[in-house]
């Protein structure tokens, strides 16, 4: 099973992101769950999404404790909310800023992670390209594939396209496209430094 | 249709006139083959207004509808009275779910119906002023806003009758009732409260509302029968005296019901829309004392005490409602001096 | 056809291919997304002929449903917690009266203090009302619950509540089979009265009954429920051969066989425990879950002979009675009634509070090492608990509890003068 927790504001789609990342797995024959812990609708607010993978049924209904990866929709929650609870030292993060992972002052708490799967993502500024808004939930979801590769990026575009009707489906994908190729680079570039 | 009066001097009131209309003007109660929809064995207390008042009410509904009604009853006396384990005085399809529910149970009937297609089946939904203006009052402006296919009556008695007459927002001011009593300075119901119900339905802006009394058979049944020649929501409130709530005498509740009228302290009048569209004039009017004394749920106000200040704001409370329906028209002016 | 679908939304849909007549629903979080969805396929036209209101409050909502129901149309109405507790009058009136409603009951803690969280509070609320409440296990169990519902409250003339957790269910977007619309016109046939509003045959309704004949009339209502005993599972095995599904029923036992311990509980914490007992099963452990599916009517005999061999049973239940302790443990202990067996309760997820796997295998832990006391709270601050006590006992102004504890947490801001 692969678990990811989404942490983002109330108003950024975190719900959306965990829900289209269920289909995206759904619809590549997996058994997904995508849910909140929020409840009352607050824009602003911290608020939490889950989602899990499995090729088995999934029957468990806890909150996602032990993540596999962590996606991070608002870097202001960094110092405010405990990301990283039960991240695994193979966990994947990423994270939506245009600063780089290092930038980010974590101090000692990544070092025993893999350099390669903690990543950050401008995707804010490619949905503002590609959208006209700060809405980085599916951009998001494109630099997840890249990143572990538990869906692929087609899964992923179709299952946007299915969700956003007609234009905004496609501008959607397209910012999926550009934060995969921008995650997929990232990795490139830091397998490059660690064979060199 | 015009209304025809049929002054009977010898008697000094309209109630006897059948005989002189013709057989189409005459009422659904003169007709021998009339439903009864409640049916004599009924427990109501002798002089019962709320008896009167329903029996006269379904049965014109019946009429207009060819005998296509369902019955929604609220908790109070009519029910209790009407229903004695294990009679029922009903002969029309009938249903009572709770105190406070009757016209969203009525919704529910007028749902199913129109689910299932069935349009020549109405809906009347009837309660006591408590379960109108009080505990049915949030499901009443629901119903109203929705403007369900619903004839909801309220048979107004002034209070909670059936559990031993306590104050509702229907009681009128200085009433004694068990829960206002006539004692203290400002003895029985407090002024300055009460809903307007009339009113208030005539703020939902839904087709029709209407008041009525028992005292005029006539026109009770022509504001049922009006009544139902609209769709969606309508009200009807019908001033009823209870004998033993008011402390009256059994015989003297059609009596008094006119009195309430010819005062000015229930103006009997019929809306559309939102608006006014005609009333029922005073015929010959009386000061508010010739009604008060009949009632022992007044009598703090006379006697060797007796109470003018008291006397003197209910009447005014009268003269205002002449001032707002026109209830003194300059012909009656003309006929009563 | 098998759908990636949100809870609330594989529950509409399945009430649609049920043909309702009427539906009625007052909104509350988090039933909204069920009755939204219903109300759309209404003015939409494809679930048709149907009467969709709007009503002004719960209360109106179940009368518009006793209305119509008594009016011979199929009719279905949803809510959760204070919703229910503002219909509770007209529940208990609707099952007095014998009206074949449906109602799905999102399951929601009931407040003081406010709570829109997810615990069985409100159903145990309305436990004695006659009403058949069943407890689903997942969403897809959610759904196919409500086809099994109709055609229960029609045969024996008793509302049914499907029960499905708040939010942790309804709001989760999970893989859902949903039925076509054939196989639920043939599992279901048109809804045929006991009793009907009809002109051509007029019947009271809802006459008052005094001592004379109240008593009767109650345990008629009790001999129906215990008619369903039988047909709540008879009608879960055509379910299964009809569709392959194992939905419904009245308790679903799981490595039970030769436990030793077991686990009994009602609604979506039973995923999470079938995953905690694979593992400590893996680890040798004897251990089994017994999930409740029929809670009224209480299944005492298939809950008796399920628990009879273990040595401890650990009821976890996300309701208790104040005062008292836990509800589903009492309906188990009286099942029960066996003196070897050791009965444990303990009380979670209250007003939401998460039942994680970590908590549950403590719970296993101290009940194999036999340390489980006879009544626990999983998860419970003691700390604070014993902090807001001192308080309370070091003046008597000591304020709100629920704010006192908020504010312990920092999750209220402090006040200007602390």
């Amino acid at each position: 099973m692969f678990q990811i927790r989404i942490h983002g504001r109330g108003g950024q789609g975190v719900v959306t992101a965990a829900e289209i990342l269920s289909v995206a797995a759904f619809d590549e024959g997996r058994h997904a769950q995508a849910f909140p812990s929020f409840g009352s609708e607050r824009t602003g607010a911290p608020v939490v999404s889950f989602c899990r993978i499995d090729d088995r049924l999934i029957r468990t209904h806890e909150p996602v404790m032990e993540p596999d990866a962590v996606i991070i929709q608002d870097v202001t929650l960094i110092h405010q909310v405990d990301l990283f609870s039960g991240l695994s030292r193979d966990g994947y993060v990423l994270i939506n800023t245009s600063s780089s992972f290092s930038e980010l002052n974590f101090g000692d708490f990544f070092d025993q992670f893999h350099p390669d799967r903690l990543m950050t993502c401008p995707a804010t500024d490619i949905a503002l390209e590609h959208l006209g808004r700060p809405l980085p939930n599916a951009a998001l979801l494109g630099g997840f594939a890249a990143l572990t590769g538990e869906v692929t990026m087609e899964a992923i575009d179709k299952a946007v396209r299915e969700h956003f009707a007609g234009s905004v489906g496609e501008r959607n994908a397209a910012a999926v496209k550009a934060a995969f190729d921008c995650v997929a680079s990232k990795i490139k570039q830091v397998a490059r430094a660690s064979t060199n | 249709m015009t209304s025809q009066d049929v002054h009977f001097y010898q008697v000094g009131s309209f109630a006897v006139g059948n005989r002189l209309l013709e057989q189409e003007e005459r009422t659904v109660q003169a007709q021998v083959d009339r439903t009864n929809s409640i049916d004599s064995g009924h427990r109501a207390c002798q002089g019962c207004g709320e008896a009167l008042g329903a029996r006269y009410a379904l049965d014109a509904a019946m009429r207009a509808t060819n005998g296509q009604i369902v019955a929604v009853n609220a908790t109070g006396c009519l029910e209790v009275f009407s229903t004695p384990y294990p009679e029922t005085s009903w002969r029309i399809p009938w249903l009572h779910s709770l105190f406070g529910n009757a016209p969203a149970v009525a919704t529910g009937v007028a749902a199913a119906l129109r689910a299932k297609g069935i349009e020549d089946v109405r809906v009347v939904a009837q309660a006591g002023d408590g379960g109108t203006v009080d505990i049915g009052f949030g499901c009443l402006s629901g119903m109203f806003e929705r403007n369900d296919d619903v004839l909801f009556i309220c048979y107004d008695n002034e209070g909670y009758m059936n559990t031993g007459v306590q104050r509702s927002a229907a009681t009128p001011p200085a009433a004694r009732t068990a829960t206002t009593k006539a004692v203290g300075a400002e003895p029985g119901n407090t002024f300055g409260q009460g809903k307007d119900l009339p009113r208030i339905a005539m703020a939902h802006n839904i087709p029709y509302v209407a008041t009525a009394t028992v005292a005029d058979l006539h026109d009770l049944e022509r504001k049922v029968e009006r009544a139902m020649e609209f769709h969606g929501a309508r009200y009807l409130h019908v001033l009823v005296p209870c004998p033993l709530g008011w402390g009256s005498a059994s015989n003297e509740t059609i009596h008094i019901a006119r009195l309430a009228k010819e005062s000015g302290l229930f103006p009997v009048f019929e809306a559309e829309d939102g608006v006014v569209r005609s009333v029922s004039p005073i015929r010959r009017r009386v000061p508010v004392e010739e009604y008060l004394k009949l009632q022992r749920r007044f009598a703090h106000l006379f006697g060797p005490h007796p109470r003018l200040d008291v006397i003197a704001r209910i009447q005014s409370m009268a003269d205002a409602n002449i001032e707002r329906y026109g209830l003194v028209s300059p012909e009656s002016l003309e006929e009563s001096s | 056809m098998l759908r990636q679908i949100e809870g609330s939304r594989a529950i509409a849909e399945t009430v649609a291919l049920c043909r309702p007549e009427v539906v009625c629903a007052y909104p509350i979080s988090p039933q909204t997304h069920i009755i939204e969805a219903v109300g759309e396929m209404v003015k939409a036209g494809t679930l048709a002929p149907c009467e969709f209101i709007n009503v002004e409050s719960e209360f109106a909502a179940m009368s518009v449903a006793i209305g119509a129901s008594a009016t011979g149309a199929r009719a279905y109405t949803a809510t959760s917690s204070q919703g229910l507790l503002f219909m509770m009058e007209a529940v208990y009136n609707a099952a007095g009266l014998g009206l074949p409603i449906v109602m799905t009951l999102a399951n929601r803690a009931i407040g003081a203090p406010i709570n829109i969280w997810n615990d069985h509070s409100d159903a145990m609320a309305v436990r004695d009302s006659g009403w058949i409440q069943l407890f689903a296990e997942s969403n897809q169990e959610a759904a196919d619950l409500h086809v099994q519902a109709f055609r229960l409250a029609e045969e024996l003339s008793i509302p049914v509540m499907v029960c499905v957790d708040g939010f942790i269910l309804t709001h989760a977007v999970e893989g859902v089979d949903l039925l076509e619309q054939s196989f639920v016109d043939a599992f279901l046939p048109p809804y045929e009265p006991r009793q009907v509003l009809d002109t051509n045959a007029p019947v009271s309704i809802g006459a008052m009954v005094g001592p004379e004949a109240f008593e009767e009339v109650r345990y008629l209502a009790h001999l129906r429920q215990l008619d369903a005993l039988e047909r709540i599972p008879e009608i879960a095995q055509e379910f299964f051969e009809a569709s392959g599904r194992d939905s419904g029923g009245l308790v679903r036992p799981y490595r039970t066989d030769d436990a030793e311990v077991i686990v009994v509980a009602m609604g979506s914490v039973l995923g999470t425990l079938k995953d905690t007992v694979d593992l400590r099963r893996d680890l040798g452990e004897r251990v089994g879950v017994l999930g409740v599916t029929s809670f009224r009517p209480f299944p005492s005999e298939a809950i008796r002979d399920a628990l009879k061999h273990a040595r401890q049973v650990v009821v976890i239940e996300k309701a208790f009675s104040i005062g008292a302790g836990g509800v589903l443990s009492s309906d188990i202990a009286i099942a029960m009634h066996r003196e070897e067996t050791l009965l444990r309760t303990v009380v979670a997820g209250l007003g939401g509070r998460a039942i994680t796997r970590r908590s549950l295998e403590k719970v296993l832990d101290d009940a194999s090492d036999n340390e489980l006391a006879p009544l626990t709270f999983l998860d419970l601050d003691h700390d604070a608990v014993d902090r807001e006590r001192a308080r309370m006992q070091a003046t008597r102004r000591s304020g709100p509890s629920a704010e006192n504890l908020l504010r312990d947490r920092g999750t209220v801001s402090q006040k200007a003068d602390a």
